[in-house]
């Protein structure tokens, strides 16, 4: 369903936002680049912390207000939004470039009707009578799929169920068919059934309306079932990026196997104890020197803690960047051994690697 | 932290009819831990403000029986306001039931009260979802753990109670030269393990773990979960585990209880009930759990359509019968009791499950 390819929907280059804060400079963002194609869905992984959500906010100009230092560029349909002015972001925020939060409670305001709400986000875009607006609500309720959705337009948010909110959200944020939905955590908040019934509903509306789609969530079978395209971020900056497939089938970042290793599954075997990654993650004010990740990586080496690692292309995949010091042949030793069940002291023996002496 | 003698590890597969009259002896070790009887907690919805009436009430827990073996974890599942939360604190006691019974370790304690249901409580504690609220902000993480010795008059001489702290400290994976900190100056993880080492620290029998590890990120969450684990192999603590999240649940788990509006759907081993789930809200949970696995088939599966019925006016007879794909006339007229169906677990469904519907779902762990 893609339009001309050589001109990515969104693209964002080097992107960096810093907060200034008493106790020092806040790298939220630390020179993030990635891209998404029209009517693909891109999910960004990353724990509470990694600048997930500051990257997202920063693409609707949300980050301004609170004193944030913006460089880089973020280039929407060949527009470069960083550089816009408040009233043309205006214009393209709920309007080509949708975002839908993740608690639906505190995203809706308590005193108007959900429609109201609705109608309001209609007209600040389109030049339509309150009535044509009511009638689009309507349908816009309709279409999520809240049961008698005419009658439903007149209730007010507490008197809708957190996945009844949820989809009212996503409502509003489709309300001017925008080109790009960003969805932050959409489904954190709710139960896995109700979970179940937004992402597929999400699916079907990007269907139905060719819309891309970023997903941000700590969640990793989330990402598995929606996402094309996936970047993992970690203390500010994407250490990982390549089709969902390849991130899952043969991850070579380390910060990309701890988490994998260490979510329970369904049909795993009760006796495998679950791998952690040690330690908390970084300040995002004192970060580590060298790569960010070696003070939590089984696998550093001495100098890891000097050089910094650029997100490269791995060798013979074109389309999978990682950001990580092993040799590639070395990741994919470890990789091997740790999907066969080893311990990453087991793997680093495998591997031939020294061990840290930590 | 001197370890206790674990008691006799009991027989897990034994599956128990919870339903039929307890035997009334004195405890022993064959005998469950917790056995819990036709519970029921009914919250009174009242209106007015200076003349209160009573207009309703929400059925929050409305008839579970269920039984702890000593040494097993219990893993109880649901939605939210299934009543899974209701339940463990109906079993510590921090609520009164409206009707029903719960013994512990062979003694009915649900109305106990005074000294001796003091005595009750040092022997369960229970560990919080959210560790940012269920610390005192105020107080240092020593005063915290050493709570529980202040309150039972325990480790009375200074010394004695900061070195036991420390101890508990160890065990939980803290550093005891932390004993001074207040709990804003530790992570998430690190506060839930605070929140373990104050539940530890009378050595109680029976563990209660609300949601443990829902507050918490992705890499942390497996350390707690693997704590939990150590310690519970450790002092052989009986352990009852509420969680929303079907694939931490099937880690932790010996058993898993099914709840939905205040009942017992289905319970039974976790390898029975994850492998062959026989109700139908069972297999619309594990349905719909994504996988981490862009392989797996996409989801075109047994997707439940709707919400969750309010608990103040449930449906009549089986009350998943509004959402149920399977429902029939009976299921609106007559109430399925929990009776064995030959696959491993009790399940209250007059139309269960099949091995092909099972598989039409796509739940994942079946086998």
């Amino acid at each position: 369903m893609s339009v001309a390819p050589h001109q990515p929907l969104l693209r964002v280059e080097d992107l960096h936002v810093e907060f200034s804060t008493e106790d020092g400079v806040v790298h939220a963002v630390d020179g993030i680049t990635y891209q998404v194609e029209r009517g693909r869905t891109l999910g960004i992984v990353g724990e509470s912390g990694s600048g997930k959500t500051v990257a997202s906010m920063t693409t609707l100009g949300l980050t301004r207000s609170q004193g944030a230092q913006i460089s880089g560029r973020i280039l929407f349909e060949g527009r470069d939004l960083v550089a816009l002015s408040d009233g043309e972001l205006r214009a393209i925020r709920g309007n080509e470039i949708a975002m839908i939060f993740q608690d639906p409670l505190s995203s809706l305001h308590p005193f108007y009707k959900v429609g109201y709400q609705l109608i309001e986000a209609i007209r600040a875009h389109r030049d339509v009578t309150k009535a044509q607006a009511r009638a689009r609500a309507v349908e816009l309720l309709g279409l999520v799929g809240i049961p008698d959705p005419s009658r439903r337009v007149d209730d007010y948010p507490h008197e809708f169920s957190g996945g009844m909110r949820q989809r009212a959200m996503i409502a509003m944020g489709l309300a001017n068919e925008p080109k790009l939905l960003i969805a932050d955590e959409p489904t954190t908040a709710l139960d896995v059934t109700v979970q179940a019934q937004i992402l597929a509903l999400l699916e079907r509306l990007q269907r139905e309306l060719g819309m891309a789609i970023v997903i941000i969530t700590h969640d990793l079978g989330v990402v598995a079932e929606m996402a094309d395209d996936v970047a993992v971020m970690y203390a500010g900056r994407i250490v990982e990026t390549a089709p969902a497939e390849i991130v899952f089938g043969g991850p070579e970042h380390p910060y990309t196997w701890g988490l994998l290793k260490s979510i329970p599954t369904l049909g795993g075997s009760r006796e495998d104890d679950l791998v952690p990654i040690p330690g908390t993650p970084p300040s995002l004010i004192n970060r580590p020197s060298g790569c960010h990740f070696h003070p939590r990586c089984p696998y550093a080496q001495p100098d890891h803690a000097r050089i910094d690692p650029p997100l490269q292309a791995v060798p013979g995949e074109p389309t999978h960047h990682v950001a990580c010091l092993l040799e590639a042949d070395v990741r994919r030793r470890l990789w091997a051994e740790l999907r066969a069940g080893r311990l990453p002291d087991e793997a680093l023996a495998a591997a031939g690697l020294p061990g840290e002496p930590s | 932290m001197s370890a206790r003698a674990g008691p006799e590890p009991s027989p897990f597969g034994d599956e128990r009819a919870a339903g039929s009259p307890a035997p009334t002896a004195a405890a022993g070790v064959g005998e469950p831990l917790v056995q819990v009887r036709d519970l029921v907690k009914h919250f009174p919805i009242t209106r007015g403000i200076v003349i209160r009436r009573k207009i309703g009430a929400v059925r929050a827990v409305d008839g579970v029986s269920l039984e702890v073996q000593r040494g097993e974890t219990l893993g109880i599942v649901g939605e939210t306001g299934c009543g899974k939360s209701t339940t463990a604190r109906l079993i510590v006691r921090l609520l009164d039931a409206t009707a029903g019974e719960v013994r512990f370790d062979g003694e009915d304690i649900t109305t106990v009260k005074g000294a001796r249901l003091k005595a009750v409580r040092r022997e369960m504690q229970m560990i919080f979802q959210d560790p940012y609220s269920s610390l005192n902000p105020r107080k240092t993480v020593g005063s915290i753990i050493g709570e529980p010795f202040a309150v039972h008059g325990l480790e009375r001489d200074k010394a004695g109670r900061k070195r036991a702290v420390q101890e508990l400290m160890e065990t939980v994976g803290l550093n005891p030269e932390h004993y001074n900190r207040y709990p804003h100056e530790f992570s998430g993880g690190q506060r839930q393990r605070i929140g373990v080492a104050r539940a530890l620290a009378l050595k109680p029998k029976l563990l209660i773990a609300d949601e443990p590890v829902s507050a918490l990120d992705v890499s942390i969450q497996a350390q707690v979960l693997n704590l939990l684990r150590d310690l519970q192999r450790q002092f052989g603590l009986t352990v009852v585990f509420i969680a929303h999240d079907l694939s931490v649940v099937r880690h932790m788990c010996d058993r898993v209880a099914v709840m939905y509006l205040g009942k017992i759907v289905e319970i039974g081993s976790g390898d029975a009930l994850y492998g062959f789930p026989r109700h139908p809200y069972t297999g619309a949970l594990l349905s719909a759990v994504p996988v981490a696995d862009p392989d797996a088939p996409k989801r075109e599966r047994g997707l439940l359509t709707g919400d969750v019925p309010s608990p103040a006016n449930p449906p009549s007879a089986c009350r998943f019968h509004t959402r149920c794909p399977k429902a029939q006339a009976l299921c609106s007229e007559q109430e399925p009791m929990l009776e064995d169906k030959g696959s491993g677990t009790r399940v209250a469904c007059h139309y269960p499950l099949t091995r092909e519907e099972v598989a039409e779902i796509g739940v994942r762990s079946a086998r």
